[in-house]
């Protein structure tokens, strides 16, 4: 970058550029920096119906706390599991879906405003609705199941710990699949035909067409999407306090349930604040080790092509 | 390219080399067989609902299901606007919504340009910033927030929802139009600077009539999104009257506690998604689009 | 109507991208400069940076004898036709016109009676109020140039305007350029890379390559006396023939032949020959600066035939020289072909300077 000297044209156009920029950055600063900072603050203090909602300063005790809150570990590891299930699973069946939709047919277009449409709805309208597709009594799955003779009385869907967490799973993945196969479907298309036309008359079968030219051009794609939807699963409360409030007994409490508890219900703002600056520390960590493995697979794969 | 058409996962083997055949083709079948699968799969639960909310309250409660409405009934629909306030619900979700997006736009368009033309300083370290804020969720900033909410005393107030939505929808604007910029002529702005505009004016004068399918496409996402948003607007809006269409619609309870009317549920869920698809239906080309761009300069 | 200077310009990027290395030249009222050179020689830079779309890294741009050089691009009265030709998309050819003048507070009777001369001049009459979307190409670039002329701008600039017409159309907007150059009295930076636009349009043509100024001079003696290895090269077409040749004593040899060389200083053991291909003459026999070759290739350019020849050479490889001539039946044959002393340049093999300045 050039230095620029106050009046030449260059430093003229980087203070207009600077102005046009404030705006948004202050916005910015005060919605996304000023919480996460207030809370890095606030988590040295106790503030909670003990204290009367007052401040009063305990240092690291809050921190001392989470370390041995059972609770908070759980949540975290109904987080991470939730998490990386829903996102392998999306990125298979996304990529799937992406990869029936990449040749040209009639009705494509409709398809692909079909396929918008779970992630265009609010979550938790579509959530109400899986509530009620899971209902043991008259859920329209157990129906189902109970039709093909699959099952012999009505499964418990959102009451028992781990079909509830089978429930949720499938509803997160129905909402974000058709999503994350329209932005595959984009990379692919931005594939060249002649790639593969040259690869199969050399020989290759489509499993190898695949691997060798699919996968690796489309690695930036598939890791952007693999890296957005980690941090939005991570961070998911919509979908699962609609239709499981957390239950059953804490089943599929995800991290962000806990945090709004401890804010909203238990009163406990210090602790609260404490909860939130570790869930963002192990959020930018996982996605630290998220980016370098996805990074180191793809350089594998690149080498491998050549 | 047929090499490469896939109808199962991964897992599975592949279809055999493609060999000669007449019209008859097991490939085309199993093709058209998987597009009505992603198309059914992707809509059951919507038509589920839509069917739902038609039926009277026996057919809704019978066991084993009935899938199609013995007797259709627009009680639910009635119930949703006369016993509760669905018609406010409605332009409480659209004026935020609404206003949140043209904030979005007016703040995030200027600075996208400036990003993408002008290399402000610390124009690096902004960009940065704003990729790296996308992958926020919004519980962390909740508590924070409400403490703001709170000492301003913007609870019940459009304001503590529209603020955060501004905010929340300016990285995604903000990267995708400066994608869009990018890709503008650099001769025009040229010649518009040689014609004597300065930059503000070839801002609103040159680059913005060019560029308002982008803008269009941005305001849609930002709408989305806005419109979806769910943790701000429970917390933040407790007030009957002021809630917006997610919150209201999951709070929907019954006479008693033990009866959950599933078939006003079922009708909020439709009415609360009908703009939406509209939308989708209209310009799936435009967000798709955005998206993408979004996608891709991140 | 002013003066345009440039001294010492100077632009670096980086230390190892500078386009433009050190360029000093004027411009003066009614005259045509053409910006002369290969890609990469730094001809558009140099233009941007007298726009004021680029910033010099050092040097200064003096418009009548004001130092502008940082001044924004809409301050510097100047007017500029793109390559592109950048017409705003969304207005009409009138609004396109009136866009810099309506800036500038111009006098509304005053816009209309210079979009009504340069409309009549240009011939764009019926197309006031479509948009450059409805436009040929043509007529786009008849719209671009005319918002540059609407302006009456101290200094009026134009970066490759006929690069993206067809040829038919190429030579006509260059013969209704050259009028319109003749017409209006600002100095005119012109920067091409045919060297035809270059020689029909302009009083002085600059010769670019690499960031330098190669040579500076009139057309007629840009051919006739090109400074440099690298202008003899790059202007005429067919391309000069140049051969690098070894000496000894006062020939310079040819092949199995010699050449007589010109008076030296002193005689550098190798030398480059230049001859245009026009220039070589057809001879009978053997004699001084008589060469002898086959002919290996015809090409048939219409009124000539452009024919390879290649000259023996018991040293090394053969030489090659290329003649034009009538067309005929050429094919094969063994020619004796005169390296007219006149006619030939001489180049220092190092610099590529020009040895025999002739008058």
């Amino acid at each position: 970058m050039q230095a620029a000297s106050g009046n030449t044209i260059r430093a003229r156009e980087q203070r207009t550029g600077f102005y046009l920029v404030l705006p948004a950055v202050l916005l910015l600063l005060l919605v996304f920096a000023y919480p996460i900072l207030r809370s890095l603050w606030l988590s040295l203090f106790s503030q909670n119906l003990a204290t009367e909602l007052k401040p009063v300063f305990t240092g690291l005790s809050n921190y001392t706390r989470l370390l041995g809150d059972g609770r908070f570990w759980q949540t975290f590891w109904v987080t991470a599991r939730f998490t990386t299930i829903s996102v392998v699973l999306e990125l298979a069946l996304g990529m799937a879906i992406a990869l029936v939709l990449n040749r040209a047919f009639r009705g494509r277009n409709l398809l692909r405003t079909i396929a918008i449409i779970p992630w265009a709805l609010p979550t938790s309208l579509i959530a109400l609705g899986w509530t009620w597709i899971f209902n043991d009594q008259y859920g329209i799955v157990n129906d189902i199941l109970l039709r093909l003779g699959l099952i012999q009385t009505g499964v418990n869907w959102l009451g028992e710990p781990f079909t509830a967490n089978v429930a949720v799973i499938f509803a997160d993945i129905w909402k974000t699949t058709p999503f994350i196969s329209i932005l595959l479907l984009a990379g692919l298309q931005s594939i060249s035909p002649d790639l593969y036309e040259a690869y199969s008359l050399e020989g290759a079968t489509p499993w190898q067409s695949f691997y060798r030219i699919t996968l690796p051009l489309l690695m930036p794609q598939i890791i952007i999407a693999a890296l957005f939807r980690f941090a939005q699963a991570f961070g998911i409360f919509d979908l699962i306090q609609v239709m499981t409030g957390g239950g059953p007994g804490g089943a599929t409490e995800v991290v962000s349930l806990y945090i709004y508890a401890s804010a909203m219900r238990y009163l406990d703002f210090g602790y609260g604040s404490a909860l939130i600056v570790v869930t963002f520390l192990l959020l930018v960590l996982a996605i630290i080790l998220c980016v370098s493995l996805l990074k180191a697979r793809s350089r594998k794969l690149e080498s491998l092509e050549s | 390219m047929t090499t490469i058409t896939r109808t199962l996962p991964k897992t599975r083997s592949t279809e055999p080399a493609p060999t000669r055949k007449p019209s008859f083709d097991v490939r085309q079948i199993l093709f058209w067989l998987a597009v009505g699968a992603i198309a059914l799969f992707c809509l059951a639960p919507i038509l589920w609902q839509v069917l739902t909310s038609f039926k009277v309250n026996e057919d809704i409660a019978a066991v084993p299901n009935v899938y199609f409405p013995t007797r259709l009934t627009l009680d639910h629909y009635i119930e949703l606007f006369t016993r509760r306030p669905f018609l406010r619900y409605i332009f409480n979700s659209a004026l935020v919504s609404l206003v949140s997006t043209l904030t979005c736009l007016a703040i995030g368009a200027p600075a996208a340009y400036a990003l993408a033309r002008l290399q402000p300083f610390g124009g690096r370290v902004i960009q940065a910033g704003i990729l790296l804020i996308t992958l926020f969720p919004g519980i962390l900033l909740l508590q924070g927030l409400l403490e703001i909410v709170q000492i301003f005393r913007l609870g019940n107030n459009y304001l503590a929802l529209i603020i955060p939505y501004t905010a929340i929808n300016l990285p995604l604007t903000i990267l995708v139009m400066k994608s869009f910029y990018q890709q503008l002529p650099k001769d025009l702005e040229d010649a518009a600077r040689v014609d004597g505009y300065n930059t503000w004016q070839m801002l609103t004068q040159i680059v913005m009539p060019l560029t308002l399918p982008a803008l269009v496409t941005t305001g849609i996402l930002a709408f989305i999104f806005a419109w979806n948003e769910f943790i701000f607007a429970l917390t933040f809006i407790t007030e009957e009257s002021m809630k917006t269409i997610p919150v209201a619609s999951a709070q929907i309870g019954g006479a008693s506690v033990f009866e959950i009317p599933y078939g006003p549920i079922a009708a909020a869920t439709v009415v609360g998604t009908i703009p939406l698809v509209l939308l989708v239906l209209f310009f799936q080309r435009q967000i798709v689009q955005g998206l993408t761009a979004g996608a891709v300069k991140g | 109507m002013s003066k345009l200077e440039l001294k010492n310009l100077n632009k670096t990027f980086s230390p190892k991208v500078v386009p433009v290395k050190d360029i000093s030249l004027s411009v003066g009222d009614g005259e045509v400069l053409s910006l002369l050179g290969p890609s990469g020689c730094g001809k558009s830079t140099i233009l941007r940076m007298i726009a004021g779309l680029e910033e010099p890294t050092r040097g200064q741009v003096l418009i009548g004898d004001k130092d502008v050089t940082r001044d924004r691009p809409g301050d510097r009265n100047i007017a500029m036709v793109f390559q592109s030709y950048a017409l705003y998309p969304h207005m009409n050819v009138h609004d396109n016109l009136t866009a810099g003048l309506k800036l500038k507070k111009t006098p509304r009777p005053e816009i209309d009676k210079r979009v009504a001369e340069v409309s009549h001049i240009l011939g764009l009459d019926d197309l006031m109020q479509r948009k450059p979307g409805q436009l040929s190409g043509g007529q786009r670039q008849r719209v671009a140039v005319g918002r540059a002329l609407v302006r009456r701008s101290d200094v009026f600039l134009l970066d490759e305007p006929l690069s993206n017409l067809d040829a038919l159309l190429r030579e006509h907007v260059r013969a209704d350029l050259k009028q319109i150059f003749a017409v209006q009295k600002a100095p005119v930076v012109y920067v091409t890379h045919d060297q035809t636009e270059a020689m029909t349009l302009s009083t002085q043509v600059a010769v670019l390559n690499n960031g330098y100024l190669q040579q500076l001079d009139v057309p007629e003696r840009i051919y006739t006396h090109p400074a440099n290895q690298f202008v003899a090269g790059f202007v005429g077409s067919p391309q000069m023939n140049l051969l690098t040749l070894p000496c000894q004593g006062q020939y310079a040899l040819l092949g199995d032949f010699k050449v007589p060389l010109p008076a030296l200083p002193t005689v550098p053991p190798q030398i480059v020959l230049g001859i245009r291909p026009e220039h070589v003459q057809l001879g009978e026999a053997e004699g001084p600066a008589m060469v002898r070759g086959k002919v290996f290739l015809v090409e048939n350019l219409g009124m000539h035939n452009l024919v390879s020849v290649r000259v023996p050479n018991s040293q090394g490889e053969p030489l090659t020289l290329r003649i034009l001539v009538q067309p005929g039946q050429w094919a094969e044959r063994d020619l004796w072909l005169r390296i007219a002393p006149e006619s030939t340049h001489w180049f220092d093999l190092q610099s590529g300077d020009a040895l025999n300045k002739r008058g």
